[in-house]
């Protein structure tokens, strides 16, 4: 496992490139991407067990599906970082021609990406089937997947969180991004999600819950938790408190910078809040 | 060559016994059923491999994810429910999760178009083969009777990608060979004339031979083209046929927008301008009645297809 300063480091330079690669492209998801940095990097350097070269079977090791693909930014930030594909190819982010789609696509073979996303509600399914795969080829690792709190609205996600739990799927971690926001403004204002956790326990899943998201350590923690609870007939999801926007204090706290860009004078100031660590791509 | 009934069997059923056969013979197919087990006749498949088979339950949009996902370890997954719930229910479901990730997912879809019959159009789903075929990637194919479903079912387990296979409900003819090779995107010209070509898919293939009957008394020489897939569409064989003929009726049990008809349409006009027919259901929703009522009602038999070679013979001259 890689020391906990440089994981720090990795997150002040992934916040750097998802406003870097935003502001660049004009377009894009600062938000929801800033509130999740600390949880992928967690999980890509601390949980994770996968191969060195990515193949989209994923045979024998975790894989990892995005379904609130619009948060794209912070993944290919990561997945560049951790050496998926060259880091300056996040400049192309959102280019025409660019293997950097708005919302991840695998059309162009994006190492990292197994399936795409964007129309929300889907991943979850997708990581069940991914998890049915693993038990047909008596293959111990895990299907991991991430949602977004306001995606729980799509239908889908039921019908998935009743299959896995009713058929004991426990080779399955889900994390939801519990950020409170979405495009329209909170979800407890847009369509109020309930008691997620006591709505999940109903639908027989073991469920964490981790209030501090952006709390690098105890992201840590509470994924290393999650293993250990694999294997035990139930599927397990970390409801993870994050903040919208964290890292850049204009951006905290509200659902405004869901899809938009950073203006030259903004990004300066996104940027002085986050000093350069690693190297900007 | 005289294509003989070999009995009444229903097409689903052959979807059924090839995939019992796949299970057998590819330990990498699995099946996934959305509370229609025994509609799609997955039952025997179910009972010889059940760690294969996922009961998903009436969720059409969570087993078409599942099955995506199932794909990411190897696994090839034929899901299947009635053609409307495989298709239009879950639309995004596979235009993003399989056809644009690229998925190799077999979408194996029953009771299509009028021909389910009694329940209705709630059920009758006759504008699958345009929402399907207008997705990049995916491949559509109407078989026509029981053993080229099954000849189908096990050629579509080699494809690499998706692929949509319709069919339907109830007994018809089983007129082509057993044990048949089926070639994805090879159209089957199964008699020759010289006056028109009748390219036809699925259930009307059939009707298309008995229109043949009637129309060789009246001394029209017919050309019947079963035209199993519709995308990739065979052209050559289309335009081959065309050119001879000078004229074209197309058949299937869908709506004429979307259709067979239109691809060849598209076809036709780019290559060799003639004129065509089309029979199809003319923008219209179904109804409640047995199959051959409904066929009947809505023109899609071999009495209709007698009228449209007729009408586009004078249309040719």
């Amino acid at each position: 496992m890689s020391d906990i300063s440089f994981l720090s480091q990795l997150v002040t330079q992934s916040r750097r490139d998802i406003l870097r690669m935003v502001h660049k492209a004009k377009s894009g998801h600062p938000g929801g991407s800033l509130g999740c940095v600390e949880f992928f990097i967690a999980l890509y350097y601390t949980a994770l067990e996968i191969d060195d070269k990515f193949s989209l079977d994923g045979i024998n090791e975790d894989v990892f599906f995005l379904s609130n693909g619009h948060i794209s930014p912070v993944f290919y930030s990561v997945l560049a970082r951790k050496g998926f594909f060259p880091v300056y190819e996040l400049n192309t982010f959102r280019n025409i021609n660019s293997r950097l789609q708005g919302h991840p696509s695998v059309q162009k073979s994006l190492p990292g990406v197994r399936v795409a996303s964007g129309s929300l509600g889907q991943g979850l399914s997708v990581a069940v089937g991914a998890a049915l795969a693993k038990k047909l080829n008596n293959d111990s690792k895990i299907s991991y997947a991430l949602l977004g709190d306001g995606e729980l609205q799509e239908g889908q996600n039921w019908e998935a969180f009743m299959y896995a739990g009713s058929n004991n799927l426990d080779n399955l971690i889900v994390t939801i991004d519990l950020n409170g926001q979405q495009i329209d403004g909170s979800t407890k204002d847009v369509l109020s999600l309930g008691d997620i956790e006591a709505k999940l326990k109903a639908f027989d899943w073991e469920v964490i819950v981790e209030k501090e998201g952006n709390n690098l350590e105890k992201v840590i923690s509470v994924l290393k938790l999650a293993k250990t609870m694999t294997k035990n007939k139930k599927p397990i999801c970390i409801l993870l408190h994050t903040i919208m926007g964290n890292g850049v204090d204009f951006m905290m706290h509200t659902h405004d910078w869901h899809g938009i860009a950073p203006n030259d004078e903004q990004l300066d100031l996104a940027l002085s809040q986050n000093p350069e660590t690693l190297k900007d791509f | 060559m005289n294509y003989i009934n070999q009995g009444e069997k229903d097409t689903r059923s052959g979807f059924g016994d090839a995939l019992l056969f796949l299970g057998k013979t590819n330990p990498n197919v699995v099946g996934l059923c959305a509370d229609l087990t025994g509609s799609l006749k997955m039952n025997a498949f179910k009972k010889e491999f059940p760690d294969r088979f996922f009961q998903i339950g009436i969720a059409e949009a969570n087993m078409m994810g599942i099955a995506a996902g199932l794909t990411i370890g190897g696994k090839i997954p034929f899901t299947g429910t009635f053609a409307n719930f495989s298709t239009g229910r879950v639309y995004d479901q596979i235009r993003q999760s399989i056809a644009y990730s690229n998925k190799n997912v077999k979408i194996c879809a029953s009771h299509a178009g009028l021909t389910l019959g009694e329940d209705g159009a709630t059920h009758q789903i006759l504008e699958d083969i345009g929402l399907m075929k207008m997705l990049p990637g995916m491949v559509v194919i109407n078989p026509c009777d029981y053993n080229q479903t099954k000849a189908a079912t096990i050629a579509i387990a080699s494809h690499e990608g998706p692929v949509y296979l319709r069919f339907g409900r109830p007994k018809v003819p089983n007129f082509t060979p057993e044990n048949q090779s089926f070639k994805i995107g090879e159209a089957i010209v199964l008699k020759e004339g010289s006056d028109v070509t009748i390219a036809a898919t699925g259930h009307l293939v059939w009707e298309a031979l008995e229109a043949a009957k009637t129309l060789e008394n009246e001394n029209i020489s017919v050309e019947i083209i079963n035209v199993h897939t519709i995308k990739p569409l065979d052209e050559k064989t289309i335009l081959k046929s065309v050119h001879k003929t000078k004229c074209i009726v197309s058949a299937e049990e869908h709506n004429y927008l979307g259709g067979l008809g239109e691809s060849i349409a598209r076809v036709i006009t780019q290559n060799y301008p003639c004129p065509q027919e089309f029979i199809a259901t003319n923008d219209t929703f179904g109804e409640s009645g047995k199959p051959h009522e409904l066929m009947d009602k809505y023109q899609l038999n071999s009495v209709a297809i007698c009228n449209s070679v007729r009408k586009v013979l004078k249309r040719k001259s």
